[in-house]
């Protein structure tokens, strides 16, 4: 089991539905904009506003059903992470999207909120793939359930992975289901040193070949690639990709380290820029070290940037610049939409949230 | 809405942007289209367009918001809830001949298509550079990518690779009135809200799509299928569960009772043991030493489950043999009786067993026989009703059946549909899976895409006052539904 620097009381299971709601409903009445909050791990993403009053999601907590061999978990949104991975990883099971934490108090309502994966997303599929169902609150503080217990569900529109990535704007994540995996028996790390433009080549050859790979990412110098499955698989694929192994201890800090952006690559306050693009993206012609990860598809860079230039770039690659941490964090952290997509968007943010009181301006400054 | 006050003008402005012979308006014309795949529902449209590019797609859209007439989008028409059937007045926009395999994207592992390629024609294209596309419906030789989008379709083998949500990387998608929208790339993700999971499985109600891009993985080292005769379907759901416990995601783990496993081998002649109560079909992909390894484990399992026989096919003739015996159980099914009614429910899997004793109870109450095929891996249950809609009351009785195994799968945790979509079949059961402020979120949705609500009105979501009319049906813990609503 993991020690989880948690009280025992997060381990019960306390709903405060009807409280978020009479609080919703509330502020829906009074035009009066609502701050959503579960263990404030991740203030720091999105754009900043002006703050209202805290609707505090970390008091309605537990897990509600889990039955491991159905493969789902059923819990409420302000449920801390560490608590559901322990819970989880009793029972041989993992979330296959492998979210970064960004601190102890992370809940899972957050973490579905801000639509973050780790190191497994361009192997295993990211949060969103991720989630069954889910109950949430409205603008005008309904209770909605949308999805459910099963994989497969197509009765309405796909509005539990709406949620995902809505920074909260769309509607208050109450309860998610959420699919779960076996955990593979087997993981281990190799490293290769090469340079840019191999480390890009061979993360996209080794996709296009059926290869027990779980992880990779390029800091500068070394190519980082990590197996996971049965002993023998990763035996097997070990022997065809070759490079240093990493011991094991070594390895589940690596990645631990790479997740929660603890590797040196991201310390100092330098303002961090995520650009997702096509994973064959060649390494891009910008000053200063790139961090690669997701076989391509993800490029960390630091520092000031030309804003236009980064954003015209990614775009012009099939993806999208976001300012993830620090700079001017008033401004349009997220790559701009085109007109007809913004407006779309702003519309479905009216029919979920008429009067505009959930984390406004959190994700575009308009809505 | 759904009339023209000029139905000439229509029709002629329409054949001014439709190429030769893309416009059909003649009754004999007209018949082919007058149902999907569900052919007990059937309407003539007012005419059916049929573009070849996506200029003229937005061309006849443009042309018929200016005459306020609503568009029934249709892909290949294979479609099992009524989805596609046509609207009397409705003009029936098909994009089966939107179907050029456009880019073929080796290094990011993509390709583009237009909405009318078969399913299986996009893994055909991608098999020689040893890629393939994930979703597999059974209706995959007949059914076009743009109506698997419409589905958010599964297959066979989704508990491992997904469903077609987990496997698009981007759509083109004109609005109602003719806008053009690209949603999501190449890259992992997208700003803004995920309109791509939204589109995915809309039925055609958000928008037309009319370009996808699409994600391929490579084809797994070595496969294999193992079949094992269960002599009953409570030790077989048994089995399927004590896989998963194992640790093991199979690529396919299907199951299917007595009467599909005969039906099936008349029709196939895969070699299915006809005395068995059900079998399952469990296949396995990997490495050669790891599948060695499941195929062990897996036979282990199986045997302490009970399987009085298993089979192993390693060779791909065998395999696919096998498969097809399931991939065929529908017409299998279909040759039992001069009609069947195929139902599409999801249940949590540990609820197999008492629901398929209801329906055999059921089953004696209607008269009317019940094969069943079950994708056991991922819940989704598929009770064919066997009757013959020229016996008096028969039809009726099989849709009363039917809409009571779908209340049922909603009483036991699961949903009305696990892949087939709503369409217009299941407008009724709807109202037994969502509440009246659920459904009014749903229609808000509907409103954010088609405020004039003119693509493939009436379908997929029930209006208010549908669910409140049969709302004595459903009494949600003892509170009438829909209780803001007048009765009269």
């Amino acid at each position: 089991m993991v020690n989880f620097p948690f009280p025992t009381w997060s381990v019960f299971n306390i709903d405060q539905t009807e409280i978020l709601q009479a609080t919703v409903r509330a502020a829906h009445d009074q035009r009066q904009p609502l701050t959503i909050r579960g263990g404030g791990s991740k203030a720091f993403y999105g754009r900043s506003v002006t703050p209202g009053p805290v609707l505090e999601l970390s008091g309605h907590h537990g897990i509600i059903d889990y039955e491991p061999n159905e493969l789902f978990i059923t819990l409420r949104a302000g449920t801390p992470l560490p608590v559901l991975e322990a819970q989880l990883d009793a029972a041989g099971q993992m979330l296959p999207f492998e979210p970064p934490h960004f601190g102890a108090a992370a809940t899972i309502g957050g973490t579905l909120a801000c639509g973050l994966s780790g190191p497994r997303r361009a192997f295993a599929g990211a949060a969103r793939d991720y989630v069954l169902g889910v109950r949430i609150l409205n603008g005008q503080g309904e209770i909605l359930r949308f999805g459910g217990q099963v994989m497969k569900n197509v009765a309405g529109y796909d509005v539990s992975r709406l949620m995902v990535g809505a920074l909260g704007t769309l509607g208050v994540l109450l309860d998610v289901t959420l699919k779960v995996l076996p955990k593979p028996n087997c993981e281990r790390t190799l490293v290769q040193t090469v340079d840019a433009d191999t480390a890009v080549l061979r993360m996209n050859a080794w996709a296009g070949r059926p290869l027990p790979i779980s992880a990779t990412v390029f800091d500068g110098a070394h190519l980082y690639v990590r197996l996971s499955g049965t002993e023998s698989a990763v035996r097997m694929a070990q022997t065809r990709l070759g490079g240093d192994r990493l011991n094991d201890t070594e390895s589940v800090l690596f990645w631990e380290q790479v997740r929660e952006q603890r590797h040196v690559f991201f310390q100092g306050e330098a303002p961090l820029w995520r650009l997702a693009v096509a994973p064959a993206t060649p390494p891009l012609p910008l000053p200063g070290q790139t961090l690669i990860e997701w076989g391509g598809g993800l490029r960390w860079l630091r520092g000031a940037r030309e804003v236009s230039g980064l954003r015209a770039l990614a775009a012009e690659h099939g993806g999208h610049a976001t300012l993830f941490r620090g700079g001017d964090r008033y401004g349009e952290v997220f790559q701009s939409l085109p007109p007809t997509l913004l407006a779309l968007q702003q519309r479905l943010k009216q029919a979920f949230d008429p009067r505009g009181i959930l984390n406004p301006g959190r994700l575009f400054a308009t809505f | 809405m759904t009339t023209t006050p000029d139905p000439e003008c229509l029709l002629a402005e329409l054949r001014e942007v439709l190429p030769a012979n893309g416009l059909l308006s003649s009754p004999e014309d007209l018949r082919p289209y007058e149902c999907d795949g569900l052919s007990v529902l059937r309407a003539l449209p007012l005419c059916v367009a049929l573009p070849d590019h996506r200029d003229a797609v937005q061309a006849v859209l443009q042309i018929c918001q200016r005459h306020g007439v609503a568009v029934v989008p249709r892909g290949a028409g294979t479609g099992l809830s009524g989805g596609a059937r046509p609207i009397a007045g409705a003009v029936l926009l098909s994009l089966a001949r939107l179907k050029q395999i456009q880019d073929i994207d080796l290094a990011n592992r993509s390709l583009r298509v237009q909405p009318g390629v078969r399913n299986l024609a996009i893994s055909e294209v991608a098999r020689p550079s040893g890629l393939y596309y994930a979703p597999d419906p059974s209706s995959q030789i007949a059914c076009s990518i743009g109506g698997n989008v419409a589905e958010n379709s599964g297959g066979v083998h989704c508990l491992k690779y997904g469903l077609t949500v987990h496997n698009i990387l981007a759509l083109e998608v004109l609005t109602a009135d003719g806008e053009v929208l690209q949603i999501g790339g190449q890259a992992p993700d997208s700003p803004g809200y995920d309109l791509l999971a939204l589109m995915t499985g809309s039925e055609g109600l958000l928008g037309v799509v009319t370009e996808c891009t699409l994600r391929l993985l490579p084809v797994p080292e070595n496969t294999l299928l193992l079949l094992a005769a269960f002599s009953s379907v409570v030790a077989a759901a048994e089995a399927v569960s004590a896989i998963i416990a194992a640790g093991i995601i199979p690529a396919g783990l299907e199951m299917m009772d007595q009467l599909a496993i005969e039906a099936a081998e008349d029709f196939v002649h895969a070699g299915y043991p006809r005395n068995a109560a059900a079998i399952l079909l469990c296949e396995l992909d990997g490495g050669e030493a790891e599948l060695r390894e499941q195929r062990d484990e897996v036979e282990t399992i199986l045997q302490r489950h009970g399987a009085d026989r298993i089979r192993i096919a390693e060779d791909a003739a065998t395999r696919l043999l096998l498969w097809k015996g399931r991939k065929a159980a529908f017409p299998a099914v279909g040759r039992l009786a001069p009609d069947y009614y195929c139902m599409d429910g999801t249940i949590p899997r540990q609820r197999l067993a008492e629901v398929l004793e209801r329906i055999a109870d059921w089953s004696v109450e209607y008269g009317l026989r019940v094969a069943n095929v079950f994708h056991a891996g991922d819940g989704n249950l598929h009770p064919l009703i066997l009757y013959d809609a020229n016996a008096e009351g028969q039809l009726e009785a099989a849709e009363g059946f039917g809409q009571r195994i779908l209340e049922l799968c909603v009483a036991v945790g699961g949903s009305v549909t696990g892949e087939h979509g709503v369409g217009v079949e299941k407008l009724d059961s709807m109202c037994a899976q969502f509440t009246a402020a659920e459904l009014a979120q749903l229609h808000r949705i509907k409103a954010a895409f088609d405020p004039e609500g003119r693509l493939n009105p009436g379908k997929a979501v029930p209006s208010l006052h549908r669910c409140a009319e049969l709302g004595a049906m459903h009494i949600h813990h003892g509170q009438l539904p829909f209780p803001d609503l007048e009765r009269f």
